[in-house]
């Protein structure tokens, strides 16, 4: 794949590395100069000095024929610019933007970048998914259906503890894929599968109905 | 009429100090509070400390009830990308964005934003004077 970054910090320079190493053709733009000169002499030519916001540079690159986008600078409004020039000016069908402000995500899918990662966010997970107490996990994001996987525990004194998943007001769209109980393990749940306290389950939801569906499972 | 002004530079000031003086109410961010000194005396609307593309500070400048939006940062993308949000998130009624670079105003007003860049609009009426 033709793979065109923005920005030359560490998140630019580990990511174009590792994009070499699997074989891609990577080309990365730097606006300062005695950057994009070290990583040309630590990568090969694979970095140019430029504005990865300016129309110009992207023509010079051949962004018009990149498979993909990943803008990595520091500035959501810089990476968010970056990818809707490569969208609407090159057409490039997958846009990247690293954001830094959490609250960017849904307003970047708005306005059209495909993909966001928000190192906030990444962190904020992997805490959460060492915190067993934590009542909700996101495990996988679906993005092209808006749906997700998560895992919600059933505390000893919840009060759905003993009731039928049927008896549950699951809200709209959400669906339980899996119960992994302590002494059965795991099984795909049907109507009449009873919830025992410490089970785990494994639902299918969207982002919207997460937190009724966190409420239905724990009954509070 | 409710506006915010985003960018406390020379002509955000200046545009603030017309709008106020005309009867509207004016909140106008930035994020130094110094730039603050270029407002005139005399404004009587609300200067606000924060950066404009978070939108928690653009609801605390209370963008969910102005009429008009207008973005005069030194930083196109700021701009454009506060623009946006003010358009496509807050459903601003009127929203005006000032972009320098050219072409990327060009690539914005096809977007639907409603654009201003300083530099076309100036060249422009530089040669005017030059060839007059």
């Amino acid at each position: 794949m033709y793979i065109i970054v923005i920005g030359g910090g560490r998140v630019g320079y580990y990511l174009t590395k590792a994009l070499l190493d699997e074989g891609h053709e990577v080309l990365m733009v730097e606006k300062n100069a005695t950057i994009c000169q070290n990583i040309c002499n630590e990568l090969g030519d694979v970095c140019v000095r430029g504005d990865g916001c300016e129309v110009a540079t992207l023509t010079e690159m051949g962004v018009s024929r990149a498979d993909m986008l990943i803008a990595v600078t520091g500035d959501d409004e810089d990476n968010l610019v970056a990818c809707q020039v490569a969208k609407h000016k090159f057409n490039v069908s997958r846009t990247i933007a690293r954001i830094r402000n959490p609250k960017n995500e849904s307003i970047f899918k708005e306005l059209g970048v495909d993909i966001t990662v928000s190192s906030t966010n990444v962190i904020m997970e992997n805490i959460k998914e060492a915190v067993p107490t934590h009542p909700l996990t996101h495990l996988l994001t679906i993005r092209d259906e808006g749906l997700e996987i998560v895992e919600v525990k059933i505390p000893p004194e919840s009060v759905t503890i003993g009731k039928r998943v049927r008896e549950l007001p699951l809200p709209p769209g959400s669906r339980l894929a899996l119960v992994i109980s302590q002494k059965r393990g795991p099984r795909v749940p049907i109507s009449d599968t009873i919830l025992q306290a410490e089970d785990r389950i494994i639902a299918v939801t969207t982002p919207e109905m997460e937190e009724k569906l966190r409420a239905a499972l724990r009954g509070n | 009429m409710k506006v915010i002004i985003m960018g406390c530079s020379r002509a955000g000031a200046r545009l603030a100090g017309l709008l106020d003086a005309d009867g509207h109410s004016v909140t106008i961010l930035d994020t130094d509070a110094y730039s603050f000194r270029r407002l005139p005396t005399e404004f009587k609307g609300t200067a606000l400390v924060g950066n404009g593309i978070d939108q928690d500070v653009l609801k605390r400048a209370g963008i969910e009830e102005v009429d008009a939006f207008v973005t005069l940062t030194q930083g196109d993308n700021r701009n454009v990308m506060a623009a946006q949000i003010a358009k496509h998130i807050f459903h601003v009624p009127k929203v005006v964005c000032r972009i320098y670079d050219p072409l990327r105003q060009e690539l914005y007003s096809t977007l639907g934003l409603e654009t201003l860049s300083p530099t076309t609009i100036f060249a422009q009426m530089l040669k005017e004077k030059v060839e007059s």
